[in-house]
């Protein structure tokens, strides 16, 4: 064991001793800390950034990117991707919308008007469908998740503009008399002070927590992204579980839709356009691999709270969009950046390099021989 | 660019040498201080078991892994092997068992492949035509330039990555396994291009199994065994005998058959079991094979690179389906099962290559361990981490794992210890027929012993166990019983108390007179 740490060191200055500590706890708590400097940055700019009530408006937005980054956590866990989840999003806002309009059939000449909790469950009951479509194309048919989604993104998004000819619905009240009242309350009313869309992204979020770590389900969540190949000699239903993170991502797409437009109180066929992109920076600041099996829902909710805190920060404190933009993308690469750091100290371990010459005329290239052995063991430990 | 530099003496010199080449990946130590000499053109073969050490010495000659200590003398000079394009400069090249090319391109567009002719914007398309014709010509191989790689046979392949090393003006060729995949006519035509290649000073280093072939072309023999160098001879001196002796050695005990107990009832009887080849639908790589394993009884399969001893195990664990036979457990016919209804039905599969198929390297050792027996540990829908805890221990301590504990990073372990977690977590699923493919593969001898005693008291508890290998040695250890395959095929069968020498006749490795 002791030639295997020495080639760590040598390779890697710095990774033992009482500086690393602190680099490393920063290194993975980066979200946590990431999310204590908006806020304490926001809070010197601007006097009414830091208030019980900014947190509770900004925790309603950011519920919205929170369930989509959940679903989306799901997902990128079996080393998939969806990038539905806006289009899916919106076109679950303008289903519930067509639906509170009421549904007439000619046939029985008569008009339906469902209740609130039925639009909610049926809503829901779309957003699966559009996902278990991107599941079976992924897993059986093998169509690449980019693919199969990208696809899906065009599709709901032309749908939901269809059923409305692009206009929106903006009577989402329904009528005392009809008994279809309260649609409003998911998104625009509260509950003990807290906006009932962050109470839905808390109960989502635990559900979620308790899937992944308690449940075989969420073990075999991890060990389909981490070696399929693996999960599937082991017993595991790989191709089960790839449909089902997407059916699970499609409804919490379906749910972030209904908040949406109860908060907004109408429904548009371009809600959520880009979010999909929002809820994959939200994973990936919550220090999840894209290459699947890392991550957690602590994560990636910190990651959706960064996300959501500082593009509200922005807009406080007077910062052109543009610039919120710019800043919003900077962020993620950031994260991306550090995430590759993270990953690549574990997966030097397993098959350290002989960086540790003894001869002076090779401690030239040494640096280049630790580079050069060690893309050659991870290419040996990843590739068949 | 395209002629070799032919040097007058072609006396018996050492070209290249390497000096007390050591490699360790973490606690695994491939090789061990070894002494290798190439000499100036001449073929020198190096034999040696699977997991000896050959192709890590041969990847530390080309460049593509760097030695922990020792040196590289390329015509007396140290040199450092830093890189695939510093052995390039050196003139080191290295065809490997997977051919690199690329198919979708043209002979010629691979023969100059990152070094075009007339640099990158302005290639000089019909020098470089003219040249890969006159290397043709030269190998006596008469292959269009033109032609898309991929329309070319396997053997016509390898022709062209020879002359793409010839090209790049390399001194020294190493051709790893280069026959595996020929049909007997292609091997002709490689054995005058190694022929023709030796008249113009080129130095060959070879490695294959086929022991007779490679004697058939070889100048110098270097026996490997567990990273170290146990023999040199000169071609005159030397015979199969002597290759199969120092190969396998004397040495080591792997464990004796296990006695004293009485085998129960037929727990596995593959029936005329058919598996097709994945690139080729037509043929078959298991050819109904027929083959009954009582509980408690060891059978190894032995086989050559090719037989179809991975196919055969796959298919009968669920991964591979088959194309003809059945599969039978205890009675019950499981063919049509999923890989988790035979797991549940208590078959199981220790996979072959433990990297791709056997380890999720994201999880801890105990997540991998527990993974195949979930559903043991789960009530209702939740898992009890105090039982799962219980497995994950009972694992550890029944196929001693050397760990931290379940929590440990499954890459801190050393390869045999990663191999026994792949055992440990199928047998956690309490299974009655396991089996293994080349569980030995890539762990020293010392976990490999330790494998085998572990497989031999599942057998003596009522486990039926069948394992493959490509090693002579492990046959004659614990199994009850050696099948040989060839060609998809059980081509012979043994008790045990076969001889290494009737098991490799009949694979068709080598007849020692």
């Amino acid at each position: 064991m002791t030639n295997v740490s020495q080639a760590a060191n040598g390779s890697q200055p710095g990774s033992s001793g009482g500086g690393l500590d602190l680099g490393r706890l920063l290194l993975e708590g980066r979200a946590f800390f990431a999310l204590i400097a908006i806020i304490i940055i926001f809070s010197i700019l601007s006097p009414v950034y830091f208030s019980a009530n900014n947190f509770l408006t900004m925790s309603s937005h950011v519920a919205i990117f929170g369930l989509l980054s959940i679903g989306m956590l799901l997902v990128i866990l079996t080393g998939g991707i969806d990038l539905s989840v806006g289009s899916t999003l919106g076109f679950a806002g303008v289903f519930a919308g067509f639906l509170m309009q009421g549904v007439s059939f000619e046939f029985f000449g008569v008009m339906v008007y469902p209740p609130v909790w039925a639009v909610v469950v049926l809503t829901c009951a779309l957003g699966a469908f559009v996902g278990a479509i991107n599941g079976v194309l992924i897993a059986y048919f093998k169509v690449p998740a980019f693919v199969a989604t990208l696809g899906m993104l065009y599709v709901a998004r032309g749908v939901a503009l269809l059923m409305t000819d692009g206009l929106t619905y903006n009577n989402l009240g329904g009528s005392p008399e009809l008994g279809n009242t309260g649609f409003d309350w998911l998104g625009f009313n509260r509950l003990f002070g807290v906006p009932v869309g962050v109470l839905i992204m808390a109960a989502v979020a635990i559900a979620a927590m308790l899937a992944l770590t308690r449940t075989p389900f969420g073990r075999w969540v991890y060990s389909t992204g981490g070696n399929a190949r693996a999960a599937e000699l082991s017993g595991v239903p790989v191709k089960r579980v790839q449909v089902t993170v997407y059916v699970l991502s499609g409804i919490c797409a379906a749910i972030a839709g209904l908040v949406l437009s109860s908060q907004l109180t109408s429904a548009g066929p371009t809600a959520g356009t880009t979010y999909e992109l929002t809820a994959i920076a939200g994973v990936v600041i919550g220090g999840a691999a894209l290459t699947g099996g890392r991550g957690n829902v602590r994560g990636t909710l910190l990651g959706a709270f960064v996300i959501g805190f500082l593009s509200d920060g922005l807009v406080i404190i007077g910062v052109s969009s543009y610039w919120q933009t710019v800043f919003t993308g900077a962020v993620i690469v950031l994260a991306v950046l550090l995430n590759s750091i993270q990953y690549r100290g574990r997966k030097k371990r397993p098959a350290p390099s002989g960086g540790e010459t003894s001869s002076p005329q090779r401690e030239a290239t040494s640096r280049e021989t630790d580079l050069a052995a060690e893309s050659t063991a991870v290419k040996s430990a990843t590739q068949p | 660019m395209s002629q070799t530099p032919i040097k007058e003496d072609t006396a018996d010199e050492v070209i290249l040498s390497a000096r007390h080449i050591a490699k360790s990946f973490g606690n695994v130590h491939a090789l061990k201080t070894v002494n290798f000499d190439i000499h100036r053109g001449q073929v020198t073969t190096l034999f040696g078991e699977n997991g000896a050490g050959k192709s890590t010495l041969m990847k530390i000659l080309s460049g593509v892994l760097q030695p922990t200590s020792g040196e590289i003398l390329l015509d007396g000079r140290p040199v450092s092997v830093a890189s695939t394009t510093e052995a390039q400069r050196l003139g080191i090249s290295i065809i490997h068992q997977e051919l690199s090319l690329a198919p979708n391109l043209s002979v010629r567009d691979n023969i100059f492949m990152g070094r075009e002719l007339g640099g990158p914007t302005n290639i000089d398309y019909a020098e470089e035509e003219r040249q890969t014709r006159l290397l043709m010509e030269e190998l006596d191989e008469p292959i269009d330039p033109l032609t898309l790689v991929e329309d070319l046979r396997l053997g016509q392949q390898q022709i062209v990555e020879i002359a793409r090393a010839l090209s790049a003006n390399s001194r020294i060729l190493i051709m790893d396994e280069p026959t595996s995949a020929l049909s007997a006519s292609e091997v002709e035509v490689l054995f005058r291009v190694i022929r023709d290649l030796k008249s113009r000073s080129v130095s060959i280093v070879y490695i294959s199994h086929h022991l007779e072939e490679a004697l058939q072309i070889t100048d110098h023999a270097v026996v490997l065994r567990d990273g170290i160098m146990t023999a040199y001879a000169q071609r005159q001196d030397i015979d199969l005998e002597w290759i199969v002796r120092n190969m396998v050695g004397e040495g080591f005990d792997l464990g004796s058959p296990p006695t004293g107990y009485r085998m129960g009832d037929v727990a596995l009887s593959l029936r005329e079991v058919s598996v097709a080849d994945a690139s080729v639908p037509d043929r078959s790589v298991v050819d109904r094979l027929s083959l009954d394993v009582r509980a408690g009884e060891i059978v190894c399969i032995y086989g050559l690179m090719g037989a179809g001893r991975t196919e055969l195990l796959e298919s009968v664990a669920g991964r591979i389906p088959l194309t003809g036979g059945s599969v039978v457990l205890e009675g019950g016919d499981v063919s049509s099962l999923s890989i988790a209804e035979r797991i549940e039905q208590g078959l199981v599969l220790v996979p072959e290559d433990r990297q791709r198929d056997g380890l999720v390297q994201t999880m801890s050792v105990g997540e991998n361990l527990s993974l195949a027996s979930i559903g043991a540990f789960t009530q209702w829908l939740f898992t009890s981490r105090r039982r799962e805890q219980e497995v994950v221990e009972a694992s550890i301590s029944n196929v001693h794992i050397k760990t931290d504990g379940g929590g440990a990073d499954i890459g801190s372990l050393s390869g045999g210890n990663q191999q026994k977690v792949v055992i440990g977590k199928m047998l956690a699923t309490h299974p009655r027929v396991v089996l293994l493919d080349e569980p030995s593969r890539g762990i020293d001898i010392g976990a490999k012993a330790e494998v085998f005693r572990l497989l031999s008291e599942g057998a003596r508890q009522g486990l039926a166990v069948v394992f493959s290998t490509s090693e002579v040695g492990e046959c004659l250890s614990i199994a009850h019983r050696v099948v040989v395959m060839s060609r998809g095929r059980i081509s012979a069968e043994f008790g045990a108390d076969v001889t290494k020498e009737e098991i490799m006749a009949a694979s068709g490795e080598a007849v020692v007179a």
